[in-house]
């Protein structure tokens, strides 16, 4: 709990003023909480049951000058308090987003869109609630109780002592409430991101549930959710309704056992001050008691509101903890010499407890400005092999080499900057086409994005679109299509200039001829950049300068085109498939 | 890019103020209130309950702040001048009062779970209610919405709901009752003093209006602003790998705090606002007080005629006294409430949102041609709840026969038009005639309209002129629903569940046993990956099945589709991502299931088509070529110099 506090404290930072100014006008507010009701008993007694006007004016003005004093102070620790929470939250928010931004592909792999989403809103907005709570009343709760606690134990110590007694049944009581409440807050805030999820996935797979009919399956599964949601929620919120009651017991028994035990001592002492205790007395201790009481009511509202946001501190403070295993050495390299890549005794697992490696032991050479077709089955760890390349993953055995170097030794930006891979499942982003383009390079000149556009043979349509390079993307890139958007990916990746540049089956949505062109130009514009191609079509690899065949983990060939027709059995399958087409079924 | 974006934002600002113009407690529109009511007025005893028991414990502590005023003077001081002190009186008022408490403590904990349930209960109606209707939405509905948007409704609106719902509601009601209940007895004191504060809490309550208002329209904004980083959060997570390859960490955050900052601009005001309430109406509270006891000082010294509920007397100090203490009485639970609105104004904007989405227009759906199993008996069909591989469609007439149509799978376009807006038609005098059992190809550059025909065949969207017949039934009288199952659909982009991998290929068909899905798994050739993943079957998928390569995610795609066994399949690129040598695999599955179905595929592929029985060739929305691929070798048109690579398909 405490590391939790201060994990979530360090984003306070700048708002550190307002978050102590906060209190401090809450404290002159409560003084003159205290005050006020002083002038106005006086008003009162000496003033309205003595039928004195000009007592009461001259009160009046008192008073009035007070209020606008509380007033002032009242507005400014709201202020500073409104100041300090929506900062907080600003930077909590930002730490986290940051902290997304460091991790690497294992730890994305790990947390879903939607749970990262609710844990950078809902879970924020409840710290940002509760902080505000804190600094208004966590202050003013304490201060207040201290001081009347003290006050009243000086009018009579006997007396007092009830306090003594029902603060530590409040304290067991609430403490027991929070232990049965917490887990059941934890669950529902799991459950929560289960529904966002359902619901995700409906906006994204609308299509499939409504050509499968699935509405109404979906629907139950939502439902059922919900009804989780439903349990769990009121069950901890019924939990929760014993806070007000055990409060209010706690109080109105104070009350009573002041009145009888006060009637008790006045009698006994025969209402003589220095005796016992005198009318008076009891008046002014009832009044501090219920402010006693008032402030521990207080408190509870704090405790609830901690309850609450305990779980969202915690799934906020996994996202601040979750630490990137891809780390910069202490002196990274930032230079990379040249495009050659080198695998040694590679072997790569996602999960270090998986039985069955996803690479094993693979071991190749590819010199600068190669290009390598690289071919296999569907699941045979293509992927996994290039992703290595730009260390977006961490080899589990072995070592990748790039420019003779091994890839841990880079500044992991400057090795990224010089291995540019064009992903399988790519995204554009919402932005115009330039602004996506410039994702490779932000300084590119608009001549420089339309040449790599044309080299990705994607000018030709981006030309024919009424606002040619200034189209509107829509997110996820929804109105452009596959083999556009394949193009539009490829040159992006190109305005990188990188040394090495990876195109993983980006071309699968593009034409023959299209993809021919491509390759041309990459022959004849990038000569020296190392090319890594995995593709389906025997024809986007055939000219390689070396192919590698893939299975199941394994490197089981490497050549050319014609060697691998007559040595890999694979390789022969995969041609043969492809040049007779469907010729067999006739 | 930045010129750009704040090209974006000039345009985007001047409808939002013109969507702000009447912010405030004025945009508690009362329609939203009702409907709100309207949910509930479902828990009415419940209510009922929670009012009653809300007033008790308002009583409760109401009768408490009178007990203590008179325990000095009417139980204490008496005790003092007995020689013999008799505690009997004051021990029967201890009695009295431990049992109001007991009541104000048990009503208190009894409303409060109440509560719960009803406001809990309240959520998940309107949460399912939501996402029920969201079901029956168009797809243009999806098309136009952004996913960022659409979750919202679901996360941050609904929470300002349970707040509204949870805490607001009984501190109103609490209040209300404590207000007027303090109203009654201001009214026993004196009438013309209590129209004195009645006036005067009436002008206070113009101040803290305004004040509301503001707070209010800022936490509308504030809202907007969640909204807005929702989205901009989901798109940048959800492309968040190439976010990394393209080390485009650093503009990624830059975009971020943009928003981030906005966000907490609103925020602060927001709260700035709702914060300074409690004070202004606290110490307004204390000048109402200052000039009660200046004019209520007036009357008495000056032996002013006062009329109350009890009757016309002057007024005495000690009613000014009582008085005052019950003006701040009345100004507390004033100020509660006036803290409240602040959040009632958010939740109603939530709960308009909410409302805008359960009332877009659903579907529409006038078919009332069904899908039936049906059994050849003596050459009749005979509708069955056996799956029987054999289909009808059951055409009720008026004159209330039914009549049966064996499903062919015939699907005849004819002259059809469409466009996503009127404006501008997409797809030109489209006709095609898939006879029973053909394979029919499309085959076209991206942007030809081949998904597009497939949508229309399935009413993902509606023609705008011609006709589509199915089985010689135009598709407009069938149920969409019995349309859609008679059509499996396999779509480029994949979109698993998360669940196990047998999950998601049941979802084909619900009923499935599990070995019927692990046959579909073999006929799309992907129950041998399957088997290697750390579960086989049982792997949980998460994420859109992220572990998967996109070839293997085609392949789970093929399978779900597979056992549902449908009469006509549309294949989408289907296989786009899957090897060659795979696909010719999965290809002679699927033709060996598909045998004498009809089947509509499209691919880039032209090997993947080659052996279609017709192939259509599109070109900016309209069919240029048709035939076997033999025929349109020997025609020498479009698809030929397609084939021999002479041709770019884009």
């Amino acid at each position: 709990m405490g590391k939790m506090l201060k994990r979530l404290g360090a984003s306070v930072r700048e708002y550190k003023a307002p978050s102590i100014l906060a209190p401090v006008f809450v404290i002159l507010e409560v003084v003159m909480e205290v005050v006020i009701p002083l002038l106005m008993a006086k008003m009162i007694d000496n003033g309205i049951n003595k039928g004195n006007m000009k007592y009461i004016v001259f009160l009046g003005i008192g008073l009035l000058v007070s209020a606008i004093a509380s007033l002032l102070f009242g507005v400014m620790a709201g202020n500073k308090a409104a100041e300090a929470s929506a900062g907080f939250a600003k930077n909590l928010r930002k730490d986290m987003y940051y902290n997304v931004q460091n991790y690497s592909f294992s730890n994305i792999d790990k947390f879903s869109t939607a749970s990262i989403v609710t844990r950078l809103t809902t879970d924020v907005t409840n710290i940002q609630n509760a902080y505000q709570m804190i600094i208004r009343m966590a202050v003013r709760a304490p201060i207040m109780l201290i001081v009347c606690l003290c006050v009243s134990f000086s009018i009579n110590a006997k007396l007092a002592l009830i306090f003594a007694g029902v603060i530590p049944v409040l304290a067991i009581g609430l403490t027991f409430i929070s232990t049965k409440v917490h887990p059941v807050f934890k669950r529902v805030f799991k459950t929560y991101d289960k529904l966002n999820n359902v619901v995700q996935e409906n906006l994204h797979g609308i299509r499939v549930v409504k050509s499968f009919v699935r509405e109404d399956y979906e629907i139950k599964k939502f439902e059922d959710i919900s009804q989780n949601i439903y349990k769990d929620f009121s069950w901890a919120e019924k939990i929760l309704a014993f806070n007000m009651p055990i409060m209010q017991t706690c109080m109105y028994t104070c009350m009573l056992l002041i009145s009888w035990i006060g009637a008790r001592l006045i009698v006994a002492g025969g209402n003589a001050s220095g005796a016992g205790l005198t009318t008076g007395e009891l008046v002014s201790f009832i009044q501090y008691s219920m402010m006693i009481l008032m402030s521990l009511m207080m408190l509870s509202m704090i405790f609830v509101m901690v309850i609450l946001s305990r779980a969202s501190a915690e799934r906020i403070v996994e996202i601040l903890d979750e630490k990137s295993d891809i780390k910069n050495l202490q002196n990274p390299v930032y230079d990379v010499k040249d495009g050659r890549i080198t695998f040694e005794n590679v072997s790569f697992a996602y999960r270090s407890d998986a039985d069955k490696l996803c690479l094993d032991n693979i071991n190749i050479d590819i010199a600068s400005g190669e290009t390598v077709g690289i071919i296999g089955g569907t699941g045979a760890s293509k992927t996994t092999f290039v992703n290595l390349i730009p260390r977006l993953y961490d080899v589990t055995k072995g070592a990748v080499k790039v420019g003779g170097l091994n890839v841990r030794e880079y500044d992991i930006e400057a090795l990224r900057e010089q291995v540019s891979v064009v992903l399988q499942k790519n995204e554009l982003f919402s932005g115009t086409i330039f602004e996506n383009l410039r994702w490779g390079n932000e300084n590119a000149t608009d001549e420089e994005c339309i040449a790599m556009a044309k080299l990705a043979q994607a000018d030709d349509f981006i030309q024919k679109f009424p606002d040619k390079y200034n189209t509107y993307i829509e997110q996820g890139g929804t109105n452009v299509s596959g083999g556009q958007k394949q193009r539009i990916c490829i040159a992006r990746a190109l305005l990188k200039k990188p040394r090495i540049l990876i195109l993983d089956d980006s071309t699968s949505a593009v034409d023959t001829k299209t993809d021919a062109l491509i390759r041309k130009a990459f022959k004849e514009e990038i000569p020296d950049t190392t090319k890594l191609i995995i593709a389906q079509r025997i024809s986007s690899v055939q000219d390689a300068d070396k192919i590698i065949v893939m299975d199941d983990g394994r490197i089981s060939a490497v050549g050319k085109h014609e060697e691998l027709l007559l040595n890999s059995s694979i390789y022969r399958e995969v041609y043969e498939s492809q040049v007779k087409g469907g010729d067999d079924n006739e | 890019m930045s010129k750009e974006m704040s090209k974006d934002m000039q345009k985007g600002f001047p409808e939002d103020n013109n969507k702000r113009k009447k912010p405030g407690l004025k945009s508690i529109d009362m329609i939203t209130v009702k409907r709100l009511m309207s949910y509930l007025k479902k828990h009415k005893l419940k209510l009922i309950l929670v009012i009653l028991c809300i007033a008790l414990s308002a009583l409760a502590s109401a009768g408490s702040s009178l007990f203590l005023g008179k325990l000095i003077d009417d139980y204490i001081s008496p005790l003092l001048l007995m020689s013999v002190p008799d505690y009997s009186e004051l021990i029967r008022a201890i009695v009295f009062m431990a049992v109001i408490y007991m009541a104000g403590v048990v009503s208190g904990l009894l409303y409060n779970r109440l509560m719960a349930v009803v406001s809990q209960s309240v959520l998940k109606e309107i949460r399912d209610e939501m996402f029920e209707h969201m079901q029956t939405l168009p797809i243009r509905y999806f098309d136009t919405h952004t996913h960022g948007d659409v979750m919202s409704h679901y996360t941050n609106d609904t929470d300002t709901l349970r707040q509204m719902i949870s805490q607001s509601v009984p501190q109103v009601i609490a209040s209300v009752v404590t207000i007027i209940s303090v109203l009654i007895m201001m009214l026993v004191l004196s009438i013309p003093l209590t129209v004195f504060v009645v006036i005067a809490v009436f002008l206070i309550l113009q101040v803290t209006g305004k004040v509301t208002g503001k707070s209010g329209s800022y936490f509308i904004r504030q809202q907007e602003a969640i909204g807005n980083l929702n989205g901009y959060i989901e798109e940048m997570i959800n492309g968040q790998k190439v976010v990394k390859v393209f080390c485009h960490e650093e503009k990624a955050k830059e975009g971020f705090d943009k928003k981030n900052e906005e966000l907490c601009i609103n925020a602060t005001a927001a709260n700035k606002y709702a914060n300074i309430l409690g004070p202004i109406t606290n110490n307004m509270g204390y000048v109402l007080y200052v000039l009660i006891a200046i004019v209520g000082g007036a009357l008495g010294i000056y032996k002013v005629t006062n009329i109350s509920l009890t009757g016309v007397g002057t007024v005495t100090l000690g009613t000014i006294a009582s008085f005052l203490q019950l003006s701040r009485n009345f100004m507390q639970p004033l100020g509660q409430v006036s803290q409240q609105l602040s959040s009632v104004v958010m939740a109603m904007a939530g709960a308009s949102r909410i409302f805008e989405l359960i009332d877009e227009e659903p579907e529409a759906d006038e078919g009332y041609v069904t899908l039936v199993n049906v059994e050849k008996v003596n050459g009749e069909l005979r509708e069955t709840e056996k799956r029987t591989r054999l289909w009808a469609w059951k055409y009720p007439k008026k004159d209330g026969t039914v009549t049966y149509t064996e499903l062919k799978g015939q699907v005849v376009l004819d002259n059809v038009d469409f466009g996503y807006t009127p404006e501008k038609i997409v797809l030109h005098d489209i006709d095609i005639y898939a006879e029973p059992g053909q394979k029919v190809a499309f085959v076209g550059a991206t942007g030809a309209g081949k998904t597009t025909i497939t949508n229309l065949i399935n009413r993902f969207y509606d023609i705008a002129d011609g006709k589509i017949r199915y089985d010689g039934i135009n598709i407009n009288k069938i149920k969409k629903s019995d349309l859609r199952r008679s059509l499996g659909v396999v779509l480029q982009d994949v979109n698993l569940f998360t669940g196990t991998v047998m999950d998601n290929i049941r979802y084909g068909r619900l009923d499935a046993t599990d070995e019927e899905c692990v046959k579909a798994a073999k006929l799309a050739n992907a129950d041998s990956f399957i088997r290697m993943l750390p579960e086989g079957y049982n792997t949980i998928l998460k994420g859109d099945g992220s572990g998967l390569s996109q070839g293997q995610r085609q392949l789970i795609s093929i399978a779900r589709a597979a056992v549902a066994d449908p009469p006509v399949m549309i294949l989408d690129e289907a296989t786009s991502s899957i090897d060659t040598r795979t696909e010719a695999i999965v290809q002679k599955g699927m033709d060996a299931l598909m045998e004498g179905r009809t089947v509509f595929v499209i691919a880039h592929r032209l090997s993947t088509v080659k052996n279609s029985d017709v192939i259509m060739v599109l070109e900016q929305g309209s069919i240029i070529e048709r035939g076997s691929h033999d025929r349109l070798i020997e025609k020498k048109g479009k698809y030929y110099q397609l084939y021999t690579g002479a041709f770019e398909l884009e």
